[in-house]
């Protein structure tokens, strides 16, 4: 009978019947008929026909039972049978049951999160034809090469762009930090979106600088900030205390372009000096739009758009050889901000994914053997049913049926846990500062992988002791009267090699997850150039309160003497921004003896700070020679500079010849080089040393301002009166406030996801082996009671009986773990490339290793040992 | 073990019954079997059916609804090529068994 049928049979029992007894009922009909023929009277003719007929019932009943052998109701005697057997042994049961529990569970949860991060799409229409646009790795552009981008391009049906920036919205209450979306006009309809209520921005509405005042309100920032007033539309609120006016409210699931950085609301690009005090949209050179993105159109594949793209960058490099070096575009997906987060992200969800899944093969190892050892221990029932006439086949069916049973339950179990702590996980805001929202809620998607690892699983551990059930010979068993010993004890079988499998596997995660943390941990204390000590940060843009021009340093420095004044604070120094801040700023710059100014010709590609005078002091960034800058480098002052050691050599070949040199701006301001800081972190932890430049910023102004304090004091006491000393300055500006060192979060936030996950999984595999372990020792001491009771009779040392017993457990620990950390060795190349500085090779690591499954021997092995070491041979030899 | 034996002789009879007579229901083969054993052998409608069934699922022999000559509808079985070359078996055994049954009665 085909599967199909079989299957359809499970849905279509009803029907079945029906059809049986239709066939019976014409059976007897038949029969009447030719009884009447024969001259019976009807009823006459009835009555024989059913006499002959016999029980017509128990015919059905036995014909439908026909028709469902292998159906419904043998796997529910099969699944009674399975429940039965496992009630039988409730410490098994439980054991395996935890045990895929959690494995699944791992799974589930590593399986949502690299769903949420890489397979979902963006919650826009036709997600799957929108690119955002990248240039030599990096996604910026000016806004008037964009506009040439998109007006010149062939490729695209709408290439829309848009900026990442903070802003202060004043709503007559108290005026708050928000996190927007600076976007071009075409945004909303090159995205194909439809508001929620009121209208979005459009092109036509863009008619130059400032002609735009609009806002569109991100659905979540509307219900949280303005209680999701229906009337909001046509209402005016103020940007930086400038009045816009909102436009309406974008649709629920839409949380902009880029993956979980979820912006309060969206104004016009064209807006961008009211928004941010500054007004670079005129500027080829600089990088104004954080990405642009659009959908390709019908037909167009990515080949064809990047030739597009690149052929009209050719032009850009041509007509402006002084702002652009070359100019190649590549694609990308827009969810991750393309390479940048996306690759190390794919990588490391890649590695989990493996490790989550060797978790799981470590687990169905461990039950594979357990099974297989279960099996052993029945080989005489199994024995003794082959010879009263069951097929071997029906015992496997049995034996399967308790595998995914166990399978089922585990996965149910940990399917379960792992939508609570994924829920948690999209409930948590990891920055207070950034609006980065982890959705990684289980679809679909999630429900059918858990279910598939669950069947694959039980199918896989069930499948183990397969060759044992049909290797089984009856009548040797029944008639020897033993049932063997199941494992020889010289040979490795199967179960030795899961276990070493397993083992290797649990060494590999332990040796994973303490390099991540020695990692981590080292990051931490790694030199970043400055000081994290007593540091505190306050972070604002004094464009936010429409501070500009002349007014942006006078303010500055009445904040910098307010702060000072604090008690206990030692010192205060100001940037535009910080090393290791939320963004770096690079720029183009030239030998003193180079004219030809364009970024081909480029010495160096340095990270810009504008700095105060105190600042190396506040965040203890060492001078090394030369002198701080002073109140006097001011704009009537010649241009200078402190650069650090990596800028020196790569502009004069040394550090020690460049003070007092000069170097060249892209603009061909001269600067002089008046000290020298040593190296530092500027954009990551992992960076390459890479060259920086501090100008003083009365000599650039910036309206960003970032605080660095340095007191002698707890900075969380700092913390308050800091803030109420700028209130006092000035109510109206937004201010964040932390410490130098929570300051690091974003940085540290994927090392530490991935110290956190590698531990978790790596207690899960020492869980795992320990069981494995356990089980293993178990069932050797109680399969070999006898033998050690023998042994001790005859005068065996404990020690010699603990190696009996034991040693061959102990022998596969050692095997299992030396693969183990092997392997981990060499994925410690994976590794490094998410945490930095993990390395496996770390003799700290290699002995924590070692250490760590040698206790884990002795843990799994303790009762075992002491069974072993309890054998009174009297009382086990009058047993027999 | 006395029932399968039976079992395995139904089954015989049965399929040789199809393959003498093409498509035939129920009834049909309890008759066919009846008249042809001269009214020796009689076959249980008990046992018939689930035979039918199981044979059916071991796909020796298909089925098919239709009408019967007095119109009735009725559910017609019919050999397949798996049967036709079970019954080539079966009747083989048979014979080998028919052979060493007839040697031990005549030994002596």
């Amino acid at each position: 009978m085909s599967l199909v049928r079989r299957i359809a049979n499970l849905f279509s029992r009803a029907r079945v019947e029906h059809d049986i007894d239709l066939e019976l009922e014409s059976h007897i009909a038949m029969r009447i008929d030719d009884n009447i023929a024969s001259g019976m009277s009807a009823a006459e003719a009835r009555r024989d026909a059913l006499l002959r007929f016999g029980n017509a019932t128990s015919t059905r009943e036995s014909v439908a039972s026909t028709e469902m052998a292998l159906s419904l109701d043998s796997l529910w005697f099969d699944v009674r049978y399975a429940v039965r057997q496992l009630r039988r042994s409730p410490w098994f049961a439980i054991t395996a049951v935890v045990t895929l529990a959690l494995a699944i569970g791992a799974n589930a949860v590593v399986f949502s999160v690299l769903n949420a991060f890489l397979l979902r799409p963006l919650n826009v229409p036709h997600a799957e034809s929108l690119y955002a646009l990248f240039h030599q790795g990096d996604a910026g552009l000016s806004y008037l090469d964009y506009l040439d981008l998109r007006d010149r391009n062939r490729s695209f049906e709408s290439l829309a762009a848009y900026n990442v920036a903070q802003a202060g919205l004043d709503t007559g209450k108290e005026p708050s930090r928000a996190w927007i979306y600076e976007t071009s006009g075409n945004y909303f309809d090159a995205l194909g979106i439809l508001p929620s209520i009121g209208q979005f921005f459009h092109s036509s509405d863009e008619q130059g600088l400032n002609s735009a005042p609009y806002i569109v309100l991100a659905y979540a920032y509307w219900q949280s900030h303005f209680q999701a007033d229906p009337k909001i539309v046509g209402r005016v609120v103020l940007v930086n205390k400038h009045p816009f006016t909102i436009l309406g409210v974008a649709p629920a699931g839409f949380h902009g372009t880029l993956l979980f950085f979820n912006p309060d609301f969206f104004v016009p690009l064209v807006n961008l000096q009211e928004v941010q005090g500054v007004n670079n949209l005129t500027a080829r050179g600089k990088t104004t739009v954080f990405m642009t993105i659009g959908h390709l159109k019908p037909g167009v594949t990515q080949t064809q758009a990047v030739t597009d793209l690149n052929s009209v960058g050719l032009y850009l490099e041509k007509t402006y050889p002084k702002e652009h070096g070359k100019f190649t575009f590549t694609l990308g997906l827009p969810n991750l901000y393309g390479d940048y987060i996306g690759r190390p992200v794919k990588a490391f969800m890649t590695g989990l994914m493996l490790l989550a899944g060797l978790t799981l093969l470590a687990a169905c190892a461990n039950l594979g053997s357990l099974f297989a050892a279960r099996a052993a221990d029945r080989t005489r029932e199994v024995a003794l049913r082959l010879a009263l006439g069951s097929s071997r086949k029906r015992i496997l069916r049995a034996l399967f049926t308790e595998a995914v049973l166990i399978s089922l339950l585990g996965g149910a179990a940990g399917l379960g846990g792992s939508i609570v702590l994924l829920h948690e996980l999209s409930a948590w805001q990891p920055f207070s500062r950034w609006p980065i929202h982890l959705t990684v809620n289980p679809d679909a998607n999630v429900y059918a992988a858990a279910l598939l690892l669950t069947l694959v699983s039980g199918f896989l551990f069930g499948a183990v002791p397969i060759r044992q059930v049909l290797r089984t010979n009856p009548y040797e068993i029944v008639k020897s009267g033993h049932a063997g010993t199941g494992a020889s004890p010289r040979r490795f079988n199967i179960r030795d090699i899961l276990l070493v499998v397993q083992i290797a596997v649990c060494a590999l995660l332990v040796t994973s997850s303490m390099a991540a943390v020695r990692g981590l941990a080292r990051s931490l204390h790694s030199d970043f150039g400055f000081e994290t000590e007593n540091r505190m940060m306050l972070d604002t843009d004094l464009s936010m309160a429409n501070y500009t021009g002349d007014r942006v340093p006078a303010m500055q420095k009445r904040i910098i003497e307010a702060v000072k004044g604090i008690p206990g604070v030692e010192s205060v120094g100001l940037a535009d921004t910080v090393p290791l801040g939320d963004g770096s700023i690079d720029a183009n710059v030239f030998a003193d003896t180079t004219a030809d100014l364009r970024s081909s010709n480029a010495a160096a590609d340095p990270y810009v700070f504008k700095v105060s005078s105190d600042y190396f002091d506040a965040a203890g960034t060492p001078l090394l020679s030369g002198r701080a800058f002073s109140a006097h480098d001011d704009k009537n002052a010649p241009r200078v500079a402190i650069v650090n050691r990596e800028f020196a050599r790569r502009l004069f070949g040394s550090a020690p010849q460049a003070l007092g040199r000069y170097y060249k701006t892209s603009d061909g301001t001269r600067i002089q080089i008046v000290g020298l800081v040593q190296d530092g972190k500027y954009a990551s932890l992992t960076e390459d040393p890479a060259p920086a430049m501090f100008l003083p910023i009365l000599q650039v102004p910036s309206s960003q301002t970032y605080l660095v304090v340095h007191s002698k004091r707890d900075p969380i006491q700092l913390g308050p009166s800091i803030r109420s000393t700028l209130l006092k300055l000035d109510s109206g500006l937004p201010v964040e406030i932390q410490t130098r060192y929570s300051g690091l979060d974003a940085l540290l936030f994927g090392p530490r996801m991935a110290t956190i996950s590698l531990i978790v999984l790596g207690l899960m595999g020492a869980m795992l082996s320990m069981i494995g372990i356990f089980g293993m020792a178990a069932y050797s001491v109680s399969k070999r009671l006898r033998e050690l009771g023998i042994r001790m009779a005859l005068g065996a040392q404990r020690r010699e009986v603990l190696q009996a017993a034991l040693g061959r457990s102990i022998k596969l620990l050692s095997i299992g773990s030396a693969a183990g950390l092997v392997l981990g060795i060499l994925a410690g190349r994976v590794l490094a490339y998410v945490v930095d500085q993990a390395t496996a090779r770390d003799p700290l690591v290699l002995a924590g290793v070692v250490m760590i499954m040698a206790i884990l021997g002795v843990l799994a092995t303790w009762v075992p040992a002491q069974r072993a070491l309890s054998v009174e041979p009297i009382s086990l030899m009058r047993e027999n | 073990m006395a029932r399968n034996d039976f079992q395995g002789s139904l089954d015989l009879l049965v399929l040789k019954t199809l393959s003498q007579t093409g498509k035939l229901h129920g009834y049909g083969i309890v008759l066919h079997i009846q008249r042809a054993s001269d009214e020796l052998l009689r076959v249980e409608e008990g046992s018939l059916y689930p035979a039918l069934h199981r044979m059916e699922q071991s796909k020796w022999i298909s089925s098919e609804w239709a009408l019967t000559e007095t119109n009735r509808k009725a559910k017609y079985y019919k050999l397949t090529a798996a049967g036709r070359k079970q019954l080539q078996e079966a009747e083989a055994s048979f014979e080998q068994l028919v052979k060493g049954i007839r040697a031990i009665m005549q030994f002596a």
